[in-house]
């Protein structure tokens, strides 16, 4: 999950990293009684979860608190990317001598976080690995043993840096590396690290990024931001489609029923597991199919569960029929899949030999899922029909209409 | 032949007493030759059976009980626990993992992994269903009960690897209905960091002589298949290989998160049309369709055999004969 610029900065000074004076404003009110206190000029930079800010004009300078107040007024009403800001970060504008990067991340081939550090910041690190290859650092860490200063220090003076900047930004760096492991983050990332007219160093912007399987053990670090369970911070807010569709998933324990995604299309899709919902779904699209969402069945779901899933997709408005795929399933029953979206047709008022397009859930009891089937005259296939073969199938059946 | 495990192969359960695990170790035991499951770990829960498997408290009273080192331990124990079960398992000389759970917060996979480093142990998985050999022996979920495993995987030529569990059944289902059956297959979970990923499973693979090809499932999100195509290059590999990629919709959609916790496209080079290109160099051939897999496999050993047979020597480089533009480099 990705924090907001704020939260990044409050989580970069927790952990001992210097910031400049800066404040959190959801008003224009608030943003001039920021202002006031840093008493100079400030940068009013709009809190969205998305790139572009500057583009966007998302990001703006002014001389006084009554100018900071103005800009804060806009800049809270300017969408960018299709997101609204949760507020604007009032900053200190500081007189920047030189801008360096520093950041952490997972390398998944070594299986250990990296290190990343240039003296070329406030540009993305990408495209200065790119062109400016000698002018990127990289040191990779054990998570078993203790981080040492000396790894963030050999990192930094890989670059040629020494003297007084060395020293001052080792502990930045070691810092940066801890909270990276501390706080289960896959990134974390201070563009630019500034030193200042002043000879101070500061974070002048951070970015975050948690990893959602921490979320239950990050609880004291949420609780101070602020951040609630509900709040997903998926790349595009959730849809009130897809908030059913976790109520859905919320309503027992037994297996899954998730990770329901909206797109517009016409055929409903009720298909499982993680892999097999990737492979029908571009499945689906390669036949010229078009699906009206994307979920992941799996781990055995209650009647209940596959009922409430596939109610939810039938009652969503411009779906024709809905698609019942699997991979071949070894632990999810199929007779407890059929019932349920049997049941979920029939509750609606719908035919379910209608209204399912093709059933092709092969493996556990499946012989009993398809006497079942058989019996509501339900188009169905086992595994001699292919993931491939049951998408076409089910697209076709839209094609020539209900 | 197989790998990683075969008939001889013992190994413990720990969590053996939660629900999925009580199936898990029945399915174990039913399937193929029988595995020999020497005990089963749940603190609090020493001198109970799961279906004739005796638990135990500790790793290291399952190995005492066994007399011998134990090779393998299935990790089933929720996420908050998992790491201190691997940790136990390794430092009780245990050389193979094989972590079912799911969730697992990367910090602590990459510590589990760098303890098996230094233990000279492997990892497969988390998040993963575990290995099978066809009518052998299976070591984790795999398939599903015995009886459903049976009609999905058959003895034969092709290693399977695999990023999702499900996929690597629907896989093997349809090679064995074609009559392509499986040396071994593996399930190495879907996860961002894991513990063995396609190229660490290669030279296994390479070393086993009834393996002839690979088919390996693969989804959008991390290096791995980069760390393949490298690999295979490298090494001059005698194994064709016959890659499936799912999810190729997610390119249109990065930052979101679909299928498996690894899968997540933050840059350029974890897109799917990016690795299909890097698979394609490396002359590994993808499918358009799980269905072509089997064709595809039968073509690519018969290409093989007959330049081994004609040079004497296997090259790394892609097949002139191989299905070409019709179903091999879809690179867009």
């Amino acid at each position: 999950m990705r924090f907001f610029e704020y939260e990044s900065r409050a989580i970069v000074a927790k952990a001992g990293i210097p910031v400049t004076k800066h404040g959190f404003a959801k008003t224009a009110l608030e943003a001039r009684e920021i202002a006031k206190e840093i008493a100079g000029p400030v940068v009013i930079k709009s809190q969205v979860l998305t790139g572009g800010r500057m583009k966007a004009g998302g990001v703006q300078f002014a001389e006084t608190p009554d100018e900071a107040a103005g800009h804060a007024e806009r800049v809270l009403e300017l969408e960018i990317g299709g997101h609204m800001p949760r507020g604007v970060l009032v900053d200190s504008r500081a007189a920047v001598k030189h801008e360096y990067y520093a950041g952490v991340v997972w390398d998944g081939i070594r299986k250990q976080p990296v290190m990343l550090f240039s003296d070329m910041g406030g540009i993305d690190i990408e495209e200065v690995a790119e062109q400016h290859p000698d002018h990127v650092a990289r040191g990779h860490f054990s998570t078993l043993r203790p981080f040492s200063d000396w790894q963030a220090k050999q990192v930094i003076a890989s670059l040629g840096i020494t003297g007084a900047t060395l020293n001052r930004l080792t502990p930045i760096l070691a810092k940066l590396a801890r909270l990276f492991l501390r706080y289960d983050m896959t990134l974390a990332e201070i563009n630019p690290l500034s030193e200042l007219e002043s000879g101070a160093f500061v974070a002048l912007d951070a970015h975050m990024d948690m990893e959602n399987e921490a979320r239950p053990r990050q609880q004291e670090l949420l609780r101070e931001l602020g951040v609630g369970d509900e709040e997903t911070r998926q790349a595009r807010e959730a849809t009130p489609f897809e908030l059913a569709g976790e109520e859905v998933d919320a309503q027992d324990h037994r297996g899954v029923a998730g990770n329901v995604t909206e797109f517009d299309g016409n055929l409903g899709l009720v298909i499982g597991a993680g892999g097999g919902s990737l492979t029908l779904f571009d499945a689906v699209r390669a036949h010229g199919g078009d699906p009206a969402n994307y979920c992941e069945i799996g781990g055995n779901p209650s009647v209940r569960k596959a009922c409430g899933l596939a109610k939810l997709v039938l009652q969503k408005p411009g779906v024709e029929r809905i698609a019942v795929m699997m991979s071949i399933v070894s632990n999810t029953r199929v007779d407890i899949v059929a019932r349920g979206v049997i049941k979920a047709c029939v509750e609606l008022g719908y035919d379910p030999a209608e209204k399912i397009a093709i059933f092709r859930v092969p493996g556990a009891w499946e012989e009993e899922g398809f006497k079942i089937l058989d019996k509501y005259g339900i188009d169905y296939a086992d595994r001699s029909m292919s993931l491939d073969g049951a998408a076409k199938r089910a697209v076709e059946k839209i094609g020539t209409g209900a | 032949m197989s790998i990683l495990v075969d008939e001889s192969t013992t190994f413990i359960v720990q969590g053996i007493t939660g629900r999925e695990a009580v199936n898990l170790t029945r399915e174990c035991l039913d399937y193929g030759k029988g595995a020999k499951i020497v005990g089963g770990v749940t603190p609090g829960r020493r001198g109970r059976d799961v279906h004739g498997v005796p638990v135990f408290d500790t790793v290291a009273q399952a190995v005492e009980h066994h007399g011998a080192p134990i090779h393998g331990s299935v990790v089933t124990v929720p996420p908050a626990f998992t790491k201190d079960a691997v940790f136990e398992a390794l430092e009780n000389a245990i050389k193979l993992v094989v972590i079912v759970t799911e969730r697992i917060p990367r910090g602590d996979v990459a510590q589990m992994v760098e303890l098996a480093g230094e233990r000279g142990a492997r990892i497969i998985g988390p998040n993963c269903l575990g290995i099978i050999v066809p009518d052998v022996i299976k070591m984790g979920g795999i398939g599903g009960p015995a009886r459903d495993a049976a009609k999905s995987y058959s003895p034969g030529p092709v290693g399977v690897i695999s990023r999702s569990g499900g996929m690597t059944t629907e896989m093997s289902s349809t090679l064995t209905a074609a009559g392509l059956g499986q040396s071994t297959a593996v399930s190495i979970g879907g996860d961002a960091i894991i513990g063995s990923s396609y190229a660490e499973l290669m030279p296994l693979f390479e070393a086993d002589p009834e393996t002839e090809a690979i088919v390996i499932y693969t989804e959008p999100g991390g290096r791995m298949e980069a760390e393949l195509a490298r690999w295979v290059t490298d090494n001059d590999s005698r194994l064709p290989i016959v890659a499936f990629m799912a999810g190729r919709f997610m390119d249109e959609m990065p930052g979101m998160s679909f299928g498996h916790a690894g899968t997540i496209v933050e840059g350029k080079e974890d897109t799917a049309s990016e690795k299909i290109a890097r698979l394609a160099e490396a002359g590994i051939v993808v499918a358009e369709e799980i269905s072509q897999i089997p064709e595809i496999v039968r073509e690519q050993i018969a290409a093989r055999t007959a330049r081994t047979s004609t040079s004497g020597k296997t090259s790394g480089l892609p097949l002139a004969s191989s299905p070409g533009g019709e179903l091999g480099g879809t690179a867009s």
